[in-house]
């Protein structure tokens, strides 16, 4: 499977992301600057946390607005699956491609840890690895991680099964303690948690690791189907 | 706006305005000297601040000059950006600390913020990527809305600035004494990694070549930073906020992807950014190193607004600026990279065989200095200095032990204390963990960054007690360099090297000056006895404001290597049943220990003695034993003694407790500081060949899993409480006064 880690200015995560597919998950993966590039070769499109364009106006609403936006969304129609973790799901909400917007954190303030989630939906590309309702380790690192939407959507996305992680101990004020949340098709997950973090028992967790694990079988099982 | 062109050489001269510049009659006169001639307004003020403390290190000098900087494996020393030390596969550690004291004293956030700005780009300019920052605060007592206030900005700049640009803030240390209540200290520091072939130098080598400028245009802001940073805060010092810089992260980061990727490109010559002083000291200094001399035109340099003179442009610092020198004829290849990253890089001025710093602006020449006279020949001054007087009555004070009525109160008070309270509403603020290589997070003896693809990592410590060092400036300097080196070692790295950050009050008092002097001896002789060289640092006077100054404060950062990441140690203790023993000797020590502070709310008497034989002893045994893998926990014992570090190292969410057997006086036993101790914890089965391994190791007790935090003393209780509830009181203490009302 070939990802593509897509790259706005002062996206700081790209390495990270781009790692912990090539180093670790051992796929191919290239980083795809923001500019004069075509994602149509890549199997899969990962959004890396950051500070995009200095979370200038609201966090990743200049990156919303990039011409590769145009070609992400695209991809996203045709089914190709996209990750958006931390600046990349708040690009993604600015983006529309997927519901809500992320506000500052209860406390006003920055926090980084590792957090323990659950794993609210484990019938999707992204978290087939993970046993429904386990507790995993994610380390978070924000300060706009709040995320919000109205009592209607949050209706609708839990009766969608659109809620992916929720946090155990809610740190920064998340409506329904959420944590990721994925589009109605099913091939767009946001997160604020960094997998790409935990990829190694070495740093703190390796409960990412099955994340992109189930990306790349599934991938792979579509197309084998397809091939 | 300053009407500067209208004020001519005279003027400056008659109405002394040289000196509202921070320079002295004689130095006025030098710079007439050197010139030949009446500098004018401009000239002037680039004299001032090449020439001020800051850029010049102009009473520091001498005493530098005491520091061991050479070892085999310094691969630069100081003189650079940063210093540079090799680990072995072609690698590299870059690394340096800098104060940013007095604009955070004034503006809080942009000060901290800025300082982390500065300090990153020291690094990258080398051609490095930054993998790490550590920074070393301090402030006065955290009870008065202003001190709450600058506590919190400060550390909101950091994270604020850190985080942004991706570069992972991986620990440092909080202290807290009234020395501190009115300058602040903000020292940052940043580690890069870079391979051999990659090592930039600022040098502005080959005539002909082409300087540019690139990054963010220049404002009027930061003017004079230098200079406002080389005297007294002054109790009207909001008056400089126009002297401290705002900083954009933003920009940062897009500058260090930029330089990063023009470091491979062969048209680069050289590469310095704009700190203290500007456009001024990177330019002179650039060319100073290369022996050449350098022609700008301020027409050509990037401005954010209109009508800048060259006074501004020239002693402007704004940030995420940098300048290159490149390849005649190869400008575009290098301006490209950085259009890329939406970055301005023009081409403003050349390098030229005269050793001139010449300036130009609309048609005329706005400067014309010899290059040298601005680095080179700073003048130098050699401080008079004495033994302060509170130094002769404190060692004739003999050494008492504080009354303590009730230890396991005492321990609950200690642990509360700030200085030894958990930071873990700072740091958590802080991304820690960006770049994906944090082993050890904030909140330990060391941080730990592992070298991806590799099997090392690096180990990294700020410290120094400033107590010890107010007490007795030689012996506390000892002891700086020793604590960094034994929280390396504890985290089972080899002590490779340092870079200081000395903060100290206002030279010209020979107290102060003696400070410096003893600090900077008791330093060098600890790198020496424990071989890690001082590769660079920066100088930071003046900290003194209503005729008060700071406890003299040298920091020093230091930097080890893991060889292995099997040698990783934690300072935490790991399981139920592990014995836990403590190296070296305890004996009464009590002058500026935490103790005393809390019993007598000051600091006297002796400060701990150290032997630094025993100390490089102790130290490589430990390093050996947790290489031999017989060690699972370090700790260094260091503020409030073995009491308060027992409760930090079960401070870990494992539920695990403790039960101690110690014997003798119960308040030294507990809280004395005496100094080269360790807490380590070992598994049963290795007890013997630990034992055999480490002399001065005794046992004191063992682990348990029943969260009780238990000591006895000659067979009887002293101590029992739940350390989940200590953890608790110890955890909540710093968010617990900042809540509360002033």
């Amino acid at each position: 499977m070939k990802f593509a880690v897509v790259v706005f200015p002062a996206s700081n995560c790209d390495r990270d992301m781009y790692h912990a597919v090539k180093d670790v998950l051992q796929e191919e993966a290239d980083l795809v600057w923001y500019q004069n590039s075509n994602l149509e070769n890549y199997d899969g499109i990962l959004l890396p946390g950051g500070f995009s364009y200095g979370d200038y106006l609201r966090p990743g609403a200049v990156a919303s607005t990039s011409d590769i936006m145009q070609q992400i969304k695209t991809h996203a129609e045709k089914g190709k699956p996209v990750l958006g973790v931390c600046n990349g799901f708040q690009v993604l909400t600015e983006a529309r491609l997927l519901p809500g917007a992320l506000l500052r954190n209860k406390n006003l303030a920055f926090m980084c840890h590792q957090e323990p989630l659950v794993v609210a939906n484990a019938a999707t590309k992204f978290t087939s690895g993970y046993e429904q309702g386990e507790i995993v380790r994610f380390p978070i690192a924000h300060g706009e991680g709040n995320y919000y939407c109205d009592d209607e959507t949050l209706e609708e996305l839990k009766a969608n099964q659109q809620i992916v992680f929720t946090y155990q101990n809610n740190p920064n004020g998340s409506a329904g303690d959420i944590a990721g949340i994925i589009n109605k098709e099913g091939n767009v997950l946001g997160m604020m948690p960094h997998p790409e973090r935990a990829m190694e028992a070495l740093i703190g967790s390796d409960d990412g690791l099955r994340l992109f694990r189930s990306m790349v079988e599934n991938w792979r099982e579509t197309y084998a189907a397809n091939a | 706006m300053l009407q500067t062109h209208d004020i001519g050489p005279e003027t400056v001269e008659m109405d002394k305005l040289y000196s509202d510049m921070g320079l002295s009659d004689q130095e006025y006169d030098s710079v007439k000297n050197i010139l030949k001639r009446r500098p004018n307004f401009t000239e002037t003020g680039i004299f001032s601040v090449m020439w001020s403390e800051h850029c010049s290190y102009k009473t520091s000098k001498p005493l530098l000059k005491r520091f061991p900087t050479k070892g085999p494996h310094v691969l630069q020393g100081p003189g650079e950006g940063a210093g540079v030390v090799d680990i072995g596969d072609n690698q590299a550690v870059v690394f340096k600390i800098e104060s940013h004291n007095h604009p955070s004293a004034v503006e809080p956030y942009q000060g901290a913020a800025t300082g982390v700005g500065g300090i990153i780009r020291d690094v990258f300019s080398m051609g490095a990527r930054p993998i790490a920052l550590m920074n070393s605060l301090r402030f006065g007592d955290l009870t008065t809305d202003r001190m709450k206030y600058l506590f919190s900005e400060v550390v909101h700049g950091i994270a604020g600035y850190g985080n942004c640009v991706g570069v992972p803030t991986v620990g440092g240390e909080v202290q807290f004494d009234d020395s501190y209540e009115d300058n602040p200290l903000v020292n940052a520091m940043c580690i890069g990694l870079l391979k051999h072939d990659e090592l930039q130098k600022g040098i502005a080598s080959g005539i002909g070549n082409t300087v540019i400028y690139a990054g963010a245009p220049t404002g009027r802001d930061g003017i004079h930073g230098a200079t406002f940073a080389s005297d007294d805060l002054a109790e009207d010092s909001d008056k400089d906020r126009p002297a401290v810089q705002v900083g954009d992260p933003f920009m940062e980061k897009l500058l260090i992807e930029a330089s990063l990727e023009v470091i491979h490109s062969d048209a680069l010559v050289g590469m310095q950014d704009m700190g203290a002083a500007g456009l001024t000291s990177s330019a002179s200094e650039m060319a100073s190193k290369a022996g050449t001399g350098m022609e700008m035109n301020l027409d050509l340099v990037p401005q954010r607004e209109p009508g800048m003179n060259a006074y501004e442009l020239m002693l402007s610092e704004s940030q995420e600026r940098m300048l290159l020198v490149v390849k005649q004829g190869r400008e575009q290849e290098i301006i490209d990279v950085f259009e890329k990253y939406g970055l301005q890089a023009v081409a403003v001025g050349e390098v030229i065989e005269e050793k001139v710093f010449r300036i130009k602006q609309h048609g005329e020449v706005a400067a014309d200095i010899p290059v040298d006279a601005l680095a080179e020949e700073a003048p130098v001054y050699h401080m008079p200095s004495e033994q302060a007087t509170y130094f002769n009555e404190f060692q004739q004070l003999p050494e008492t032990v504080p009354h303590v009525a009730d230890h396991g109160e005492m321990l609950i008070k200690l642990l509360q204390q700030p200085t030894i309270a958990s930071k873990e509403w700072v740091y958590d603020q802080y991304d820690s963990m960006v770049q994906t290589n944090t082993v050890v997070t904030p909140g330990s003896d060391a941080a730990v960054v592992r070298i991806r693809g590799t099997e090392k990592a690096l180990a990294i410590s700020t410290d120094a007690n400033s107590r010890y060092i107010y007490l007795d400036p030689e012996t506390g300097g000892k002891i700086a360099v020793a604590e960094a080196a034994r929280n390396i070692v504890c985290s089972g790295a080899r002590p490779l090297a340092l870079t200081d950050g000395l903060n100290f009050g206002n030279p010209t008092n020979p107290e102060v000056f003696w400070q410096m002097e003893q600090s900077v001896e008791g330093m060098s002789a600890a790198c020496r006895a424990l071989a890690t060289p001082v590769i660079g640092g920066n100088v930071s006077l003046y900290n003194q404001s209503r005729g008060k100054s700071i406890f003299p404060t040298p920091i020093v950062g230091m930097v080890g290597l893991h060889e292995s990441l099997e040698h990783i140690t934690p300072s935490h203790f790991q399981s139920a049943g592990d014995i836990i023993y403590v190296i070296g000797e305890t004996e009464a020590a009590f002058g500026g220990s935490e103790l005393q502070n809390v019993i007598e709310g000051e600091y006297t008497g002796k400060a701990p003695a150290i032997d630094l034989e025993t100390e490089a002893r102790r130290q490589q045994q430990l390093l050996a034993a947790i290489q031999s893998g017989l060690v699972q926990s370090a700790h260094d014992l260091a503020e409030g003694g073995l009491a308060v570090a027992l409760a930090e190292s079960v401070f870990n969410g494992k539920g695990l407790g403790l039960t101690a057997e110690l014997a003798g006086d119960a308040t030294v036993s507990l809280f004395s500081e005496s100094q080269s101790r360790f807490l380590v914890s070992v598994k049963l089965e290795d007890q013997q060949r630990f034992e055999e391994q480490i002399e001065d190791a005794r046992k004191i007790g063992t682990v348990t899993d029943d969260h009780l935090y238990t000591i006895n003393i000659d067979g009887s209780t002293v101590i029992q409480e739940d350390a989940v509830k200590l953890e608790e009181l110890w955890k909540g203490a710093i968010p617990c006064l900042l809540k509360s009302k002033a």
